[in-house]
């Protein structure tokens, strides 16, 4: 990727189909030019994920993912002995060579099992880390995390520390739904993904579904917005109206009235409740320019 | 310029927003990549390094506007400079601009959202209509311009020529007015050539409770340290060995040392004890000055613990817990609780019996010894009956129960107030309306039973 300036990254994310607004084309660029890690926290699908994904594809960087749960722990983030090997290595070896041999050898990187953060750190191209929902975890894997980020080093006891020889760039992404600790934010650049502005989603929407028709895709938004608005248990996200967008276009809608709106209306709102809650409010909206102007 | 920017640091940490050396040298490199000139980049770059968060965002926002303002301002009337001094094409620009002129590229500003261009326009139309001849209130002026220039909401009426003008959004437009408002107070200091004086930002619009005891700031100190001290409670029993799982895997590596037989076993670590915790919350007109204290506190303690189940009541009890996880913005929350708790029957006034026999029936299956009970409340059931005997089935259900009581010892037990009906099944009653008796709670708390099992 051009990392010349905020406007040459913006143009190079909206060539790879993410368009960023100002705020994230700026962090997105000081990201690459501090090496700093970004964490970006938001509501859930905005494209925080994307984000990431399309920094790893604007940059031509290979995409390292690391989905975090609940109990996830370093063996299965950063490394883990390949002990089964180890275990042959010692029964094959033992004829030839002294216990010194075997000690040494035995803990070499050969028998190193790479997890997603040791991939991303010993990687000789350089790559784009993304650690995905990072608030599921606890708070200990959170101070795991700590020397990873600021020095983009890892340290593995009986290997010694492992530097990184090229500058991943780092994203974390948070749901909000814990507080994240101090020293993890402080380690970053903080960006706040929102849903976007009407403008900015229509743009969205058309540029993953060019053959819809203006006025249909200016409609799907407003009403998505209008959904938005109501207090839903799971809002709609940008990913949904793309997905709206799609089976209208298939369903081969003229326009959004109440009928196709009952239809449809399961791909962007998936609680029970919800839907009910969705008829009741917005498809009845939808049916008033239908009788006025047939 | 640095020194300004520490400044405006120092101002951050004044309203509570956690601004570290490692920030601010973030903050200064990052400004070395961006443009100075440009005001968005410079206020994200800024952003993006300093608030971490999104409450310190809307700090960081508040406080951006009215430090870099002021402190230019500052600077103005310290070096006696005035606009009209020093740029003579400012001056004339009133007679030569076309009234028409000015709306539509005002319009075409709004439109394409380019703050630079419409804070130059909003400076460029207050010229025109002669500075200094305003009524001298700020709000007025900037109606009376907005009226004249025929910017209003909604739909736009078409163009002089004819074609269709793209409707302008309610908030783009008071996106112009804020910068007609800081053009024209730029304005009135420069002709007064004094500052209005600076207020504390809680006085502005910080979407924080008041309450009229305490100071919230403390408050919300404190819970965070109280957060910190339940995160840790009972990490001290890891490493015992008593019922400890052998970790078979960590056996096998370790194993290797001694030639793959499993000589030393490894155990799994004991993980912190995440006890499930009940809150009950009495929300009613007699502890009103506290039940923001307690709300914000109950905030809190969702932040940390995954399960934590809570409740509000007054004559009937509701639980709340889906509220907390829903929301995170605390205003919100204290809104919908009063709004949609569901709690007050007839008469408003708490009914600690009916309370505890409701919470038997639908809640009791769930606890069990590893579940602690914390009520917040005055014990004050306005004489109906306090059903001690149901609150002691709900204590011996429980594994501990604790009492926090916003009023002081003193007045324990007086008028209606029935706390030592309660306080013998309870496992500690404490006083709690200052944010040390909270700490003195947690104290408690974490030192004299912190590995019950």
């Amino acid at each position: 990727m051009a990392d010349g300036s905020v406007a040459e990254v913006k143009q190079a994310l909206a060539d790879v189909g993410y368009l960023a607004d100002e705020p994230a084309a700026l962090v997105s660029f000081l990201a690459q030019q501090l090496d700093k890690p970004v964490l970006v926290e938001g509501p859930a699908g905005v494209g925080k994920t994307e984000l990431a994904k399309a920094l790893s594809r604007a940059s031509g960087r290979e995409l390292v993912r690391l989905q975090c749960y609940e109990g996830l722990d370093e063996a299965k983030a950063m490394y883990e002995w390949n002990y089964r090997k180890q275990l042959l290595r010692i029964q094959a070896g033992g004829a030839q060579g002294g216990w010194d041999d075997v000690q040494d050898d035995i803990f070499s990187a050969e028998f190193l099992l790479e997890r997603p953060l040791m991939q991303a750190i010993a990687s000789p191209e350089p790559v784009v880390l993304l650690i995905d929902e990072i608030d599921k975890t606890d708070q200990e894997f959170e101070a795991m995390l700590l020397e990873l980020l600021s020095d983009f080093q890892m340290t593995i006891p009986e290997l010694g520390r492992i530097e990184a020889t090229t500058m991943p760039i780092v994203v974390l992404t948070s749901n909000d739904s814990r507080e994240l600790t101090e020293a993890l934010k402080r380690r970053c650049l903080y960006l706040w993904l929102d849903y976007p502005e009407l403008e900015r989603e229509m743009e969205i929407v058309r540029l993953h579904t060019p053959e819809l028709s203006e006025t249909l895709a200016r409609k799907l938004v407003e009403v998505i917005r209008m959904v938005r608005g109501l207090d839903l248990k799971k809002p709609p996200s940008i990913a949904e109206s793309i997905d709206w967008a799609r089976s209208l276009l298939l369903m081969g809608a003229e326009d959004i009235d109440r009928e196709t709106f009952t239809k449809s209306m399961s791909i962007i709102v998936k609680h029970r409740t919800d839907i009910d809650l969705v008829a009741e409010r917005v498809g009845v909206k939808l049916a008033d320019p239908l009788r006025t102007e047939g | 310029m640095a020194a300004k920017l520490l400044g405006f640091c120092e101002e951050l940490r004044g309203e509570g927003v956690a601004v570290g050396t490692s920030e601010l040298l973030d903050a200064f490199a990052a400004l070395g990549h961006v443009d100075w000139t440009s005001r968005a980049d410079f206020r994200e770059a800024l952003a993006a390094t300093i608030a971490k968060s999104q409450d310190d965002r809307r700090v960081f926002e508040l406080l951006f506007d009215r430090y870099f303002f002021r402190t230019a301002e500052a600077e103005a009337v310290q070096r006696g400079v005035t606009e009209h001094a020093e740029g003579g094409p400012q001056a004339g620009e009133g007679e030569r601009f076309d009234m028409d002129e000015l709306s539509e590229a005002i319009r075409e500003a709004i439109a394409a959202g380019d703050e630079d261009a419409m804070r130059d326009l909003a400076r460029l139309a207050i010229s025109a209509f002669g500075r200094g001849e305003g009524s001298g209130v700020v709000g007025v002026d900037v109606q009376r311009i907005r009226r004249t220039l025929g910017l209003t909401a909604g739909t736009q009426p078409p163009a002089a020529d004819g074609s269709e003008r793209p409707p302008i959004e309610r908030d783009q437009l008071t996106g112009f007015e804020r910068h007609l408002r800081r053009e024209l107070e730029r304005d009135l200091i420069e002709r007064t050539e004094t500052l209005p004086p600076s207020r504390p930002l809680a006085e502005l619009d910080r979407a924080l409770p008041t309450s009229p005891t305490q100071d919230l700031a403390a408050v919300h100190r404190a819970v965070a340290q109280m957060k910190r001290r339940l995160a840790t409670l009972g990490h001290e029993q890891r490493g015992r060995k008593k019922g400890q799982h052998v970790d078979v895997r960590r056996t096998m590596r370790a194993s290797l040392e001694t030639g793959g037989v499993p000589l030393r076993l490894r155990y799994r670590p004991k993980r912190p004890r995440r006890p499930e915790i009940y809150v009950l919350c009495d929300v009613s007109t007699s502890v009103t000055s506290a039940s923001v204290f307690f709300l914000s506190v109950l905030h809190a303690l969702h932040d940390s613990f995954r399960k934590l189940r809570s409740f509000v009541f007054i004559e009937r009890i509701s639980e709340v817990t889906e509220v907390f996880e829903h929301e995170r913005d605390f205003a919100v929350i204290a809104q919908k609780i009063s709004s949609e708790g569901g709690v007050a029957d007839v008469s408003g006034y708490t009914d600690y019996g009916r309370v505890w026999l409701e919470f038997l029936t639908e809640i009791s299956e769930d606890l069990d010894p590893r579940s602690t009970v914390i009520v917040l409340g005055d014990a004050r059931t306005n004489g109906r009956e306090p059903h001690a005997e149901v609150f002691a089935k709900v204590a011996g259900k429980a594994g501990r129960l604790f009492w926090l009581n916003p009023e002081p010892k003193l007045y324990w037990n007086y008028g209606d107030s029935v706390m030592a009906a309660y306080e013998r099944y309870c496992d500690g009653a404490f006083e709690c309306w200052t944010t040390q008796h909270l700490q003195n709670f947690v104290d408690v708390v974490a030192g004299a039973a912190p590995a019950t099992e």
